[in-house]
């Protein structure tokens, strides 16, 4: 699938396999998966604890390599990436929201959104202004010297959300952004995560155990033991 | 790094204990060197005061002035070395000495010196039957025509003026010239008197450029091993007791160091431990292990800084409420300096043994709970 026409796709996992040792016997966490998402498009990806979910998260964010197989963000082969190079990738082309959103607490909402900046390129002015025109687009602008204790569970999502597009990424992936929300706040994080996604053209994978979600996507992928049984 | 010092800045609560901890280290640190300096430099003060290089003795004295004994014929062929620009004798004599409204058992402890050059801070050597006091002696209601009777002979020094810093194995230096000298050692101890022109040792000046280590070994050729010559804080260094205090004292610091170390160690290894999701989150945004570790290091270093800023502070003041000569310390930038650094490379070392933990934290940690 490809939203926007474009012609590289932001994600590409090609019999992607992970297979993990325990003691004598091997786990097999994802079986030779294949997984295309297009820029812009919004993948939820669903399916039961267990499933091999956070593991597709985490090689197709450049957390883990592949035990075999193709993984390609925005048209670079990550597969055969070194723990360094992977970090690099992290930081150039991949947006992160965890579940539990995992602010640094004494960080104020914009020290937030800079401390991508801080750790990596150390753009400076520009890190800045573009951390101001996130929040400002978050409508956080009122709240950027807050530290995260000052905010409610729907400020500190937005903030979370504002941090992974710091690095104009072209891939976002969300880890249970709603779980810790109460049913109406998630609904309205995820309209604004469609919203931001939609406007910029990035690419988002959703994780979630919540059906109810799925429609602010534009489909569906169902994983069970390891692969994908519904796309 | 930035993100390193803004939680040093917003949660000093968190550093409170380990801050304490080293501010007391540094404390320690500084006041044992201090005590060490201050000892040293009450047994070897009056060394350093002598005006010269070189400290020449003759070879049986075993680095003594009692047992040496320096006579003319070995004093000109020392003058005839080369890199010797002058000598002057030196006579010392320690004694008991009493003041007149004190008891007779009321003795204080005093060195008699009897250069033929005057000490650094002496512009002239006194008269006869009179002595230059070091400042200590003050402490002991010595003044200015104050009457000393030295020795068991009750050798009469009238006191004409003080000079700082110039004890000597922990007594009051009281520098006389030659004659009076001579005159007190033949009164108290006669046994020890030295003939006309003898004196137990020669203070040597050298040349200007020349090097008085060498100068020093040069005179132990010409006089055919006949003398020992030492520079002079060789000589001070060869005191007894010196070398042993400063071999305890310094084993000390090194344990205190030690400790240093391990507070570091144990205190940020927590911290890491604590930080582990936050480090987890970060690393999975792009942060390299790298910038995390020079992040713990830099706090580290920070609160080791302002632990020393404290601690020299505290031990500045201590010096100062401290009644002079209750205790002997000596409390100098150098040594606060030096404590600093000894604290500072400890906080570094303690930060390492938080490496491997920081490396091992996973950055998959931060994904993945809910699934």
């Amino acid at each position: 699938m490809n939203v926007n026409g474009a012609s590289v796709p932001a994600l590409s996992l090609q019999r992607v396999r992970k297979v993990y040792a325990m003691g004598d016997s091997e786990v097999v966490a994802l079986d030779d998966v294949d997984l295309e998402v297009a820029p812009g498009e919004i993948v939820a990806l669903v399916g039961p604890s267990g499933s091999g979910k956070t593991t597709l998260c985490s090689i197709a964010g450049a957390i883990l390599s592949p035990t075999s197989g193709r993984v390609v963000v925005a048209g670079t082969d990550i597969s055969g990436f070194n723990p360094k190079q992977l970090t690099a990738v992290r930081r150039d082309l991949v947006g992160f929201v965890f579940q539990s959103v995992n602010l640094v607490p004494f960080l104020t909402a914009r020290e937030n959104l800079l401390v991508v900046d801080e750790i990596g390129k150390r753009t400076g002015a520009p890190a800045r202004a573009r951390a101001d025109q996130l929040l400002g687009e978050l409508g956080l602008a009122d709240r950027a010297k807050n530290l995260p204790a000052q905010l409610s569970g729907g400020q500190r999502q937005r903030v979370a959300i504002g941090r992974a597009l710091m690095n104009d990424p072209k891939l976002v992936l969300f880890d249970e952004p709603t779980s810790a929300l109460d049913s109406k706040l998630g609904m309205a994080v995820m309209e604004l995560i469609q919203q931001e996604m939609k406007a910029r053209g990035t690419a988002a994978i959703v994780v979630t155990h919540d059906e109810r979600i799925t429609r602010f996507c534009d489909r569906s992928v169902h994983m069970d033991d390891g692969r994908i049984t519904k796309s | 790094m930035k993100l390193a010092l803004r939680e040093l800045r917003r949660r000093p609560g968190r550093f409170g204990a380990a801050g304490l901890i080293l501010t007391l280290i540094a404390l320690l640190l500084m006041f044992l060197g201090g005590l060490l300096d201050g000892l040293i430099r009450s047994s070897t003060g009056a060394m350093y005061a002598l005006d010269g290089d070189v400290v020449v003795y003759t070879a049986s004295a075993e680095d003594s002035f009692l047992r040496s004994r320096i006579e003319p014929t070995l004093r000109s062929t020392v003058d005839g070395v080369d890199g010797v620009a002058s000598s002057a004798g030196i006579g010392v004599v320690q004694l008991g000495a009493r003041l007149a409204d004190k008891g007779p058992r009321d003795l204080l402890d005093v060195v008699v010196f009897g250069p033929e050059a005057p000490p650094l801070g002496v512009d002239a050597l006194p008269g006869d039957g009179e002595a230059i006091a070091d400042t200590t002696l003050q402490e002991q209601g010595v003044q200015v025509g104050t009457e000393l009777s030295v020795g068991p002979a009750r050798s009469t020094l009238t006191v004409v003026g003080f000079v700082e810093d110039t004890q000597y194995l922990g007594q009051a230096a009281l520098w006389t010239n030659p004659e009076t000298w001579r005159t007190v050692l033949t009164d108290n101890r006669p046994d020890q008197q030295l003939g006309d022109g003898v004196f137990q040792a020669l203070t040597v000046r050298v040349d200007d450029g020349a090097v008085a280590a060498d100068v020093a070994d040069a005179i132990d050729i010409a006089t055919g091993r006949s003398t020992a010559s030492l520079t002079v804080v060789a000589a001070a260094e060869g005191l007894p007791g010196v070398e042993q205090q400063t071999a305890t004292f310094n084993q000390i610091i090194g344990v205190t160091v030690g400790i240093a170390v391990v507070v570091v160690a144990l205190f940020f290894a927590l911290l890491t431990v604590e930080r582990a999701s936050l480090y987890g989150v970060l690393k999975a945004v792009g942060a390299r292990s790298g910038t995390l570790f020079g992040g713990l290091v830099l706090q580290a270093v920070v609160l080791s800084a302002v632990a020393c800023v404290i601690a020299g502070s505290a031990a500045i003041a201590l010096d100062a409420v401290i009644p002079p000569g209750s205790i002997p310390l000596r409390i100098s930038g150098t040594r606060i300096g030096q404590s600093a650094v000894f604290l500072l490379v400890a906080a570094v070392i303690g930060c390492a043994f938080s490496l491997r933990r920081l490396l091992r934290v996973d950055p998959a940690s931060a994904i993945g709970s809910g699934s």
